[in-house]
């Protein structure tokens, strides 16, 4: 191995320095500065995910355990501008109530830990590297969960977080276990080569997808999402529902479209089943919700279903579709998130009754907010529009009509939620809505870039074609 | 040469747009209106850099003026088939920007004094900017659907200015009317481009006018109607554009547009949007020609002739000077309609096509020229009528000056530009279509006496009695209409045939004398009509009313036709048509949808216990669904 394949592993190898970086500044930084972690860690983050932009090369590195391309590395880059933006909302929450307990760093530390996780889990090549990968990225999450160690909510979503993930990996090695057994290795590229389609090899593939439908929040491994959503702090609950989420659907794609394309007689019909669950109780829960982060969290859910008719057609035009969709859905439920965050900061508020007139008071983030739904809902011409189009457009194409329109009717229902929560902002009159207030640099920048990224993504076609063509790797 | 920086002439008007409509309660008046005059005289500069670029140094190769296209694809359906964005330059596109930047600047710079102290000046600069911005994208396009957009665009912003003064009720009803009708006249256009798109495979202008190209070449290969597909798609398209040019009989809502702010009517109603609808059947002129032998065109032709005429007589008997104006602009541009409709193709055979694009640019400054003129009239006297106006050439000698060039501009007097343009239309009639050419004839009669008509009435005849003295208009409006009336003297020596052609070629035109002085001897005769008639007080004017009786009635009513449109929408299609599908709408598909919603919401009541907040009934939950899953998919669903 030479020196210069390091290079490849750029992604790793920086985050772990910046990760080392706070931590130094953690013992260096005197006391009555340490609020200065916070623009460092912004500062060093915003450097990392420009320099993810330079080009790479297809590469595999020890023994084929590590391997990436141009689409693993251009997802990197998806998450890394993710994560960005998750700094920038999440920088007046550290300042104002984190830094003030004196806990700053170790939230930079473990996102960091977690996002490390996840950038080996997509770069994996065998499933050893897969599993440490997933492990690292949610161990920290957890913890971060319980961050608010004042609030008992926050505790608890900490507790189910680490109980259910427990359960589910174990339920994922015990079926990696099984497709070793058959196989007789654990690197992607001899199973491929090996598999079969028996009784063990489907047993092994479903205990492996159970443990990442579980990070996607697939019906019916998705019980615990609403409750951490509504517990942990605003920003881990954004990473969860946005990054960590993303990440999961990207190597579960990689691995059906790859690994495991001869059983795909078998998990076609099963996505199938579990899209349609999916939309459904994700979006017949969201109807009923009240917590503006329990609303969100059912809505993600429904959203995930939706993800999985881009992974059903099990085509180049999947891939790219999907790849397309998680990055706009990124922008937009980092908007909605971003402006339950600001309220939240501000006033507390956290219900979508307390929105009620937040146009007469706050109409910028009343607009972002807007943008944000009409996105996730996918009214045309934001993004979310044609995010949703292309995947409609790829189940469409391997002849799946009805999963098609069984969409169709979801999103007509998510419609319905979705503008509940406008109709509070717009229309409805409250004798105490929250007041106006200022939000700071970084929130608005946040703010911003994800408003820019739903305007403007939908309809710069050529980043379609973009990843289109990278798309072609996988198939 | 590279033609890519012409983007920068639509994108400079749009970021004032944006800039203007963003920041509106946050910039002063006065600055908006200097950003809005500014990103204009930017654009007019980079438009006439460009006309300089193009028709005198790179244009030409083998004496054929090229097409030059910078396009990327924006959505992709077949190989061939894609929308595209970008920008077309040939010489109707960098005519129509010189255009467009001439009359938009004057209206900017007018509207700075007209608008003073209006409320919503930040607004109606933003607007102005949006308008710009769509009818640059409009010229500019490079294919069907691009256009499209432009042209929706151009209408909403139509439909915006139109309707500024919103408080008023009838601006209100003017600007609906104006989009509805337009909109319902652009559903044939969106299905003639679809059928287009379907037969030939391609949006693209390029491809669609190459004579030797499939898309031509094809046209006998399905019929429909005894009438080839391509054929009914041109004739499709052309109703969207008579929509927008107000030909008959979709002309209805043009009129009513006159409740915009006058500045408006110049720029919008009188000069660019307007001859949108000639510049559509211009832009696919070769299409038009060749496909089966031409057979749209003469619809064009007879819509062009029927509509100049209809709307001429109308225009004698009305008493408002702003919708005078406005059915002499229905008049003209029907003239610019007949003369695409009586055209050829090669060399001097397509006489028509530089004879109608000839008349557009003119027409766009004696016109432009005209509703500012009217608008400094009506800035004096606080009204639009006649009757509150006359002897006013005391008070405002510009505004008098300049109306009479206009005025002798439109009724085709030597040397002014409108004679020029006017006899080479009547020329190309002549040479095609005997019929239409008479009527090309008295409807020149008839346009140079409405306009003298009001030219007196407005600036001779009996005084009326002021509250006001009128007094003249400020430098900010007397200037633009020096600059047009300068380019309404002017304009007509401009060696259009050598530039503008239907081959791109280029030809000689020569006027052709004995046509040219029976033209100049009825136009005369309609001034001195007028003049006998309304220069002093007397009661010729109505001894000539009770001559006509009944038909004068129906012409100053316009016919009736704003009436007959009402009782067919209101009477037959809302009473007859729309109540019953209402009521069914009501009662089965609302209730089904209803029902629909209300179960879902009452699903969605009885699986709430599913969360039960309990981590051991999660993990239950998960076991499960492993479980069913895996007896699914290895026992039961084994394919």
């Amino acid at each position: 191995m030479e020196l210069s394949s390091f290079l490849s592993m750029r992604h790793e190898i920086l985050l772990l320095a910046i990760t080392l970086l706070v931590l130094i500044g953690e013992i260096f930084i005197p006391e009555n500065k340490k609020h200065s972690i916070v623009h460092m860690a912004i500062f060093l983050f915003g450097i990392h995910t420009i320099t993810g932009f330079l080009p790479t090369v297809e590469t595999s590195l020890f023994g084929g355990m590590f391997r990436t391309n141009g689409m693993i590395h251009f997802f990197k880059n998806v998450l890394n501008i993710g994560v960005f933006i998750l700094l920038l909302q999440s920088a007046d929450w550290l300042q104002e109530k984190v830094m003030v307990q004196n806990k700053g760093t170790e939230f930079f530390i473990l996102l960091f830990s977690s996002l490390l996780g996840m950038y080996f889990m997509i770069s994996s090549g065998d499933f050893l590297m897969f599993y440490l990968g997933l492990e690292l990225s949610t161990l920290p999450v957890a913890a971060l969960a319980a961050y608010e160690t004042t609030n008992r909510k926050s505790s608890e979503a900490g507790i189910k977080l680490i109980l259910s993930s427990a359960l589910a990996s174990g339920v994922s090695l015990f079926g990696i276990s099984m497709l070793y057994a058959t196989s007789g290795s654990i690197y992607f590229n001899d199973i491929i080569e090996m598999i079969t389609s028996t009784d063990l090899t489907i047993l092994g593939m479903i205990l492996f997808f159970a443990g990442l439908a579980f990070k996607i929040s697939l019906v019916p491994f998705h019980f615990w999402t609403a409750d951490v959503y509504e517990g942990a702090p605003i920003s881990i609950a954004s990473y969860l529902s946005v990054i960590s989420k993303g990440a999961a659907v990207f190597i579960l794609m990689i691995l059906l479209f790859t690994v495991m394309k001869p059983l795909m007689h078998v998990w076609e019909n099963m996505i199938y089943v579990i899209a349609v669950l999916t939309m459904f109780i994700g979006n017949l829960f969201a109807l009923r919700q009240q917590n503006m982060k329990r609303f969100l969290a059912f809505s993600s859910i429904a959203q995930a279903g939706f993800i999985l008719l881009g992974l059903i057609a099990g085509n180049q035009l999947g891939t790219a579709t999907i790849v397309y969709f998680v990055l706009i859905y990124i922008f937009s439920n980092l908007a909605a998130f971003g402006v339950v965050q600001a309220i939240s900061l501000q006033t507390g508020k956290e219900n979508i009754k307390d929105y009620e007139g937040l146009y007469r008071t706050n109409p910028n983030l009343s607009l972002v907010m807007m943008l944000a739904l009409f996105s996730l809902a996918g009214i045309p011409p934001v993004a979310g529009f044609f995010g949703k189009f292309f995947l409609f457009t790829a189940a469409a194409s391997e002849g799946y009509y009805l999963l098609v329109f069984l969409a169709v009717v979801n999103v007509t229902i998510s419609l319905y939620y979705y503008l509940i929560v406008v109709r509070a902002m717009f229309l409805r009159k409250s004798d105490n809505p929250i007041p106006f207030f200022k939000n700071k640099v970084y929130m608005r920048l946040g703010l911003l870039i994800t408003v820019i990224g739903i305007l403007v993504l939908g309809l710069y076609s050529p980043l379609y074609d973009y990843i289109y063509n990278l798309s072609g790797i996988f198939n | 040469m590279n033609f890519s920086y012409i983007i920068l002439i639509p994108l400079i008007p749009l970021v004032v747009f944006l800039l203007l409509g963003i920041f509106n309660q946050r910039i002063k008046p006065a600055v908006s209106g200097y950003v809005g005059v500014l990103g204009l005289l930017t654009s007019t500069l980079l438009s006439f850099y460009t006309a300089y670029q193009y028709f005198f140094v790179y244009g030409k190769a083998n004496g054929v003026y090229q097409t030059f296209v910078e396009k990327t694809v924006w959505m992709n359906f077949t190989e061939t088939l894609a929308i595209d964005m970008g920008v077309l330059v040939d010489p109707i596109s960098v005519m129509m920007l010189i255009v467009v930047s001439i009359v938009s600047l004057m209206v900017h710079i007018y509207s700075r004094g007209y608008m003073k102290g209006d409320d919503g000046y930040t607004k109606f600069f933003a607007f102005l900017s949006l308008f710009s911005f769509s009818m640059y994208g409009l010229v500019l396009a490079t294919n069907l659907f691009q256009i499209y957009i432009f042209w929706e665009l151009v209408g909403v912003s139509s439909y915006l200015l139109i309707g500024y003064y919103y408080t008023k009720p009838s601006a209100v009803s003017a600007a609906k009317k104006a989009f509805i009708v337009t909109r319902f006249a652009d559903l044939g256009f969106l299905i003639g481009i679809l059928i287009v798109g379907y037969y030939t495979g391609t949006y693209d202008f390029e491809m669609l006018n190459n004579p030797e190209g499939n898309a031509i070449l094809n046209w006998a290969s399905t019929s429909f109607m005894g009438l080839s597909v391509l054929t009914w798609a041109l004739i499709l398209i052309f109703i969207g554009g008579a929509g927008k040019s107000a030909m008959f009989p979709l002309h209805i809502w043009l009129p009513d547009a006159m409740e915009g702010p006058t500045p408006v009517s110049a720029l919008i109603h009188a000069a660019t949007m307007v001859v949108a609808g000639v510049f559509l059947v211009a832009r696919l002129f070769p299409m038009y020609y060749f496909v089966e032998n031409g057979f749209a065109l003469n619809i064009v032709a007879y819509v062009g002739a029927f509509s100049a005429l209809f709307a001429a007589i109308i225009a004698v008997t009305q008493t408002d000077i702003k919708r005078v104006l406005a059915f002499s602009t229905m008049s003209q541009l029907g003239y610019m309609m007949l003369a695409l409709g009586v055209s050829g193709y090669d060399g001097h055979e397509g006489l028509g096509y530089m004879a109608s694009m000839f008349h557009l640019f003119a027409h766009a400054m004696f016109k432009a020229l005209l509703f500012l003129c009217a608008g400094s009239v009506i800035h004096a006297v606080h009204s639009n009528y006649l009757k509150d106006m006359g002897g006013l050439r005391k008070y405002m000698p510009i505004t008098n000056i300049t109306f009479l060039i206009a005025a002798l501009a439109i009724a085709g007097v030597p040397p002014f530009a409108g004679f020029f343009s006017k006899d080479e239309i009547l020329v190309a009639a002549f040479e095609h279509n005997k019929l239409i050419y008479f009527v090309g004839v008295f409807v020149a009669g008839l346009t140079a006496f409405y306009m003298f008509r009001i030219y007196f009435g407005i600036f001779w005849g009996k005084e009326t009695k002021y509250e006001h003295k009128p007094h003249e208009s400020p430098i900010s409006m007397t200037f633009p209409l020096m600059v047009l009336a300068l380019l309404s003297i002017v304009g007509g020596f401009i060696p259009f045939s050598k530039f503008v052609t239907a081959d791109k070629a280029g030809f000689e035109a020569h006027l052709n004398y004995p046509l040219a002085a029976v033209a100049v001897g009825v136009g005369l005769l309609g001034i001195g009509l007028a003049w006998a008639f309304y220069k002093n007080e007397n009661n010729l004017a109505d001894k000539m009313v009770n001559f006509f009786g009944p038909f004068y009635k129906w012409t100053s009513d316009k016919f009736y036709f704003d009436e007959i449109y009402l009782f067919i929408t209101k009477k037959i299609l809302f009473n007859r048509v729309s109540a019953p599908i209402a009521k069914f709408d009501k009662k089965y598909v609302d209730g089904t949808m209803v029902g629909i919603g209300n179960k879902t919401v009452w699903t969605s009541e009885k699986i709430k216990s599913l969360q039960s907040g309990k981590v051991q009934d999660y993990a239950f939950a998960f076991i499960a669904g492993v479980v069913v899953l895996v007896l699914v998919f290895i026992y039961m669903w084994t394919n």
